[in-house]
């Protein structure tokens, strides 16, 4: 069965080849969404386990101790990955929202909201870890500067996005509010990380940079390389399991989930 | 009878909500009577020595003024909302940017443009050095406008829930933070003599962008709210 809002509106051919506009139209079918996320986490899942535990201990057990910090710059595996892909996974929501908004698309709708939970989690074990690791480094839990009061003030913004569909009774407009507002919180992002240059802080600059010289050593770096793909793929693992249920959640009176429970049950 | 042209239509607009205001003097006057009563607060819980005051002063005004702002904005579509005649905005053929534009102008007009009027009272009271107190005019009247336009989208998207309140402050603080940052930085500059307009440039560059983006997201807020 095909209803009309599975359907996004026809672009002509010439913007999007043929190929990649019928994935486009199936991405947008929960029954063929359902099955191919369980099929890619079939293998992403085992791999980022993997990946995860082969960057932790790779990190914790075999790279050298820092000259100034010791040990406890260990703590950057874990806090460092939680960092980046919070942030990134705020991106990923407002472009789900953004495409939910344009085209339309339940499933984007549905992406979009599986991300807010995971983001803010990754944005709060972030600020935890950071907490962790300054009181040896700084001598205190917290410092107010730049960098921590963005992630701060990023984790404010997941969970303004939660609170925000909590409130809606009408969980279609509940997903549109939401994806309006994640996109005025991503064109705040960039403003309110840009204060890190303005504002005094006790927190090194950054210390990985792509451009010039980096100043963390490489030994410590291909561990934490792998450890931000790790977290990367943990994050997309993270939102297609939220993904598949929040799928069967709003299709369980449709007969293909009634079918394919029928046959878990059978097997 | 022609219909008004857009320009005309939003100063028309304009000139209901001063009206509805002005007939209601009370709605003008709480906002100010709620920043004094704040200002009032700071003595009491910091202790009232002038140089601690003086210090903190900057940072205090300008928060109170976010909060008077935030408390102001939840109102600013809810009883127009609520009787309906947002819905037939919604559904004339003005262009709603310059319809949601008029709305937080007016909203500016009675909220931050009195505050920068008022609040050099407010400095003498905490001890703010006089040579800092045009500043803090200045940025309160840039930065208000910001906050009215940022306020207004929490205000669009939270008009059809009967909790908007507190959500209210929860979805538009976070994006408040920058103006804090950067209007309580002119003033503190100001007091110790270094030059505010750097500053007041950089809010009145997000004023711009905010002009240019957020009534956008404010009518989709508002059709988001009459559709649900």
């Amino acid at each position: 069965m095909r209803r009309a809002y599975y359907l996004v509106p026809p672009l002509p051919n010439c913007i999007i080849a043929p190929d990649m506009w019928s994935f486009f139209h199936k991405l947008g079918s929960p029954p063929w969404l359902y099955s191919i996320s369980g099929a890619i986490l079939r293998w992403l899942l085992p791999i980022t386990l993997v990946a995860l535990a082969i960057g932790l201990v790779w990190g914790v057990l075999f790279t050298a101790p820092d000259f100034r910090q010791g040990n406890s710059y260990r703590i950057i595996y874990i806090h460092v990955p939680s960092s980046v892909v919070a942030l990134a996974g705020y991106y990923v929501m407002a472009l789900a929202g953004a495409v939910s908004l344009i085209w339309k698309m339940k499933m984007a709708d549905v992406a979009m909201q599986a991300c807010a939970p995971i983001g803010a989690a990754l944005t709060f074990l972030a600020l935890i870890t950071g907490s962790i690791w300054g009181k040896p480094t700084w001598g205190t839990w917290w410092v107010w500067d730049a960098r921590v009061t963005s992630m701060l003030i990023l984790l404010f913004l997941y969970l303004g996005v939660i609170a925000l569909y909590e409130a809606y009774d009408n969980k279609v407009a509940a997903g549109k509010a939401c994806a309006v507002l994640s996109l005025v919180g991503m064109v705040n992002i960039p403003i309110i990380y840009k204060s890190v240059d303005w504002w005094y802080s006790l927190h090194q600059p950054a210390s990985i940079k792509f451009t010039g010289e980096s100043t963390i050593d490489t030994s410590m770096l291909y561990p934490l390389f792998l450890m931000i793909a790790a977290f990367y793929a943990l994050f997309t693992c993270c939102m297609l399991m939220n993904m598949r249920v929040e799928i069967l959640r709003r299709e369980s009176s449709t007969g293909w989930v009634k079918r394919l429970l029928f046959r878990q049950e059978h097997d | 009878m022609s219909a008004p042209g857009s320009l005309q239509f939003c100063r028309r607009l304009l000139r209901r909500q001063l009206t509805l205001a002005v007939r209601r003097p009370v709605e003008i006057g709480n906002p100010l009577l709620f920043f004094t009563m704040v200002v009032a607060l700071f003595p009491l819980g910091l202790g009232p020595a002038p140089d601690k005051l003086a210090d903190f002063a900057p940072g205090i005004l300008w928060i109170i003024a976010l909060l008077s702002n935030l408390l102001t904005s939840d109102a600013v579509f809810r009883s127009d909302f609520e009787d309906g005649s947002l819905e037939q905005l919604l559904l004339s053929p003005q262009p709603l940017y310059l319809t949601v534009l008029a709305y937080i102008g007016a909203h500016w007009l009675i909220t931050g443009l009195l505050l920068a009027l008022i609040c050099p009272v407010f400095a003498l009271m905490l001890n703010l050095p006089a040579s800092a107190i045009a500043t803090l005019a200045l940025s309160l009247l840039l930065g208000t406008a910001l906050l009215s336009l940022l306020g207004c989208i929490g205000a669009a998207l939270t008009v059809g829930l009967k909790r908007g309140g507190m959500l209210i402050s929860l979805l538009i603080l976070p994006l408040y933070m920058p103006v804090l940052i950067f209007g309580s930085a002119a003033v503190k500059g100001a007091v110790v003599g270094s030059p505010a307009g750097p500053y007041l440039a950089i809010i009145g560059a997000m004023v711009c962008l905010a002009i240019a983006l957020a009534p956008l997201a404010i009518a989709a807020g508002l059709r988001i709210s009459v559709d649900a």
